[in-house]
């Protein structure tokens, strides 16, 4: 039980295991990560790290030990978190506008029909304006999603997961299937957000160079365990060439910033013991 | 109190008079008419309200095999001698179980074994309503009414249980609406903001299999995507606004339904087919009118044909 004079970590993992068809996918997982801070989810193709943020999530059930959230069991904290699930994208015959989806992130879950008039619907649209004026989506909110691009979609669903002020922020491959110049802003828009709003931001990555410099930290999966470290101790070549099983050259350029060369590639370590079979098994954009 | 078709055909032959308001007076004076519309209006608020939905959730195939199964279950009906409207309801709600019990993927997309189910089911139901047909004794008087419709001899117990059914339907539509929509566009977001996304499913297939009952006894059980269908996708073709589109949708059905009516009883032919054809009409004009507006807006006049292809993406890419 977490000490009530300190604050509770916002994630606290305490020997943690999910089995999922029949295979533990991580086991006796101890993990805490502290408020506000802004970490990296790493590992290999099917390792576990979706399986990670929804058991955070409380959306998968463990077969052993706790997961918490701010102190409370996961799963109890609704609007203490916002979640941008694992490669969305809207198709273009989706006829519902950017902004309709901004607001299910607010009342979406509440059954009954809302007022159309009074104060709190006022109250919620001016949350509305604000969360997508922050991530610069205004000029196109008003459009069907389905017509707007990857990463103006992206910018969508982020200020969806921001608009009930969450504590924490799950986000699964938010830059996959974005073009770079889209992961270099939707990746500065991410750390800019942790920085200012103080909210502490678990995201999963495929590609740790967008978001090297705003990392507090590393968490990462691989062969059914989870541990987490400090950027300098994890994103090391020795450390990344382990944890991938494939040669992986960490480089540091003239202003300080570490370069990751020799991205863990789907198609060369996509087989291994725990490749295939649940839902963190996915292909990836640029391989045919 | 149910006229024949020579009666309808005789009207037929008079035709409209020089005077509509006469016309619709001469209309409303019989009540088998009256009943007619009461019925078509329920059902084509219905079925505006219900379809929205369904073209959103991308199930347009399962409501219409969800109508489809209609057929059979009102065949049984009758060749059991029970309440055909029974018939109606019975049928297309446990057809909604079947498809029900197929696994929906989170994210909200049907998975492919979904449609392969339902089309199983669409099958197996035409098979067994020719069955039922057979069984009644080789000549069922009724079986082009069940499949293509018919507005003849709509009785007024049978206007009351359509309203009730469809009061029901609509209220919990009402209450459902907002985590039906969540979980309808972003399953997975919904689902871990505690929004049941699976009993929803369920539970819009018994509205949606519901609601093909209803409207199966208007438009027949093969044309009930005139009005389940088409003014929710043409309402869709012309605003993205959820309550606006809906809003839109029931105006159009209610349109659809009425003028259909009103031309079938001046003609011998089926109610369904013009309840199709006016339908089909809406879709075509709203298609159009969004398709001048996408290519000859504001936005794209300057650039015409060529820019508009190069907007394309991943144009270009061989392979991608």
């Amino acid at each position: 039980m977490p000490d009530p004079a300190t604050p509770s970590p916002a994630i606290q993992l305490t020997d943690a295991t999910v089995r999922l068809g029949g295979r533990d996918v991580w086991s006796h997982v101890d993990l805490s990560i502290e408020p506000g801070t802004f970490m990296a989810v790493l590992g290999p193709n099917g390792s576990g790290k979706s399986t990670l943020i929804k058991a955070v999530l409380g959306v998968v059930p463990l077969a052993g030990g706790r997961v918490d959230v701010f102190g409370r069991p996961a799963g109890d904290g609704g609007g203490d978190i916002g979640y941008l699930p694992q490669r969305r994208s809207f198709d273009p015959g989706m006829r519902v506008r950017g902004i309709d989806v901004v607001r299910m992130g607010i009342d979406g879950h509440r059954w009954g029909l809302p007022l159309p008039w009074g104060a709190a619907r006022r109250t919620r649209d001016a949350r509305v304006d604000e969360v997508i004026d922050l991530v610069g989506a205004a000029a196109y909110a008003h459009r069907p999603i389905g017509e707007v691009s990857g990463g103006e979609q992206q910018r969508l669903l982020i200020a969806q997961a921001l608009v009930r002020a969450p504590r924490l922020l799950l986000l699964d491959e938010p830059l996959d299937s974005l073009d770079l110049p889209n992961q270099g802003a939707v990746a500065g828009l991410i750390a800019d957000i942790s920085a200012t709003l103080g909210i502490t931001v678990l995201i999963v990555a495929h590609d740790v160079n967008p978001i090297a410099s705003a990392l507090d930290g590393v968490v990462y999966v691989a062969q059914g365990r989870v541990v987490s470290g400090t950027p300098d101790d994890v994103i090391t070549t020795e450390t990344l060439t382990a944890l991938y099983g494939t040669p992986i050259e960490v480089l540091t350029t003239s202003d300080g910033r570490r370069v990751v060369v020799g991205q863990p590639d789907a198609s060369s370590h996509h087989a291994g013991p725990h490749g295939h079979g649940h839902s963190d098994a996915h292909d990836h954009s640029g391989h045919p | 109190m149910n006229p024949g078709p020579h009666f309808l055909t005789l009207l037929a032959l008079a035709g409209p008079g020089p005077n509509p308001l006469d016309d619709l007076r001469q209309m409303l004076a019989l009540h088998f008419m009256v009943n007619a519309f009461r019925a078509g209006t329920v059902v084509a608020v219905l079925a505006a309200a219900v379809g929205w939905f369904m073209v959103l959730r991308r199930q347009s195939f399962a409501g219409h095999t969800l109508a489809v199964v209609s057929f059979p279950g009102a065949a049984a009906a009758v060749w059991l001698g029970v309440s055909v409207t029974a018939g109606y309801f019975a049928g297309c709600i446990a057809a909604a179980l079947v498809i029900a019990l197929v696994p929906r993927s989170t994210s909200g997309r049907p998975r492919s074994q979904e449609s392969a189910v339902i089309g199983t089911v669409q099958a197996f139901a035409l098979a067994s309503g020719a069955l039922f047909v057979s069984l009644y004794g080789g000549f069922l008087d009724s079986i082009t009414g069940l499949l293509f419709g018919s507005f003849l001899g709509v009785s007024d117990g049978q206007v009351l249980t359509l309203a009730l059914v469809a009061l029901v339907v609509l209220v919990l539509l009402a209450v459902l609406a907002r985590p039906l929509l969540f979980a309808s566009m972003d399953g997975a977001v919904a689902a871990a903001s505690g929004v049941p996304v699976r009993a929803l499913s369920v539970v819009f297939l018994l509205m949606l299999g519901c609601t093909a009952a209803e409207v199966s006894q208007i438009t027949g059980a093969l044309l009930v995507f005139a009005l389940l269908v088409m003014p929710a996708a043409a309402a869709q073709q012309l605003t993205a606004r959820p309550v606006l589109g809906m809003g839109l949708a029931v105006i159009f059905g209610l349109a659809v339904a009425w003028i259909s009516l009103a031309v079938a009883f001046y003609s011998p032919w089926p109610v369904g087919f013009f309840v199709s054809t006016f339908g089909f009409a809406l879709y075509v004009a709203a298609s159009a009118l969004r398709g001048l507006v996408t290519r000859y807006g504001p936005s794209k006049r300057a650039h015409g044909r060529v820019a508009a292809h190069s907007d394309i993406p991943g144009a270009g890419l061989v392979g991608a």
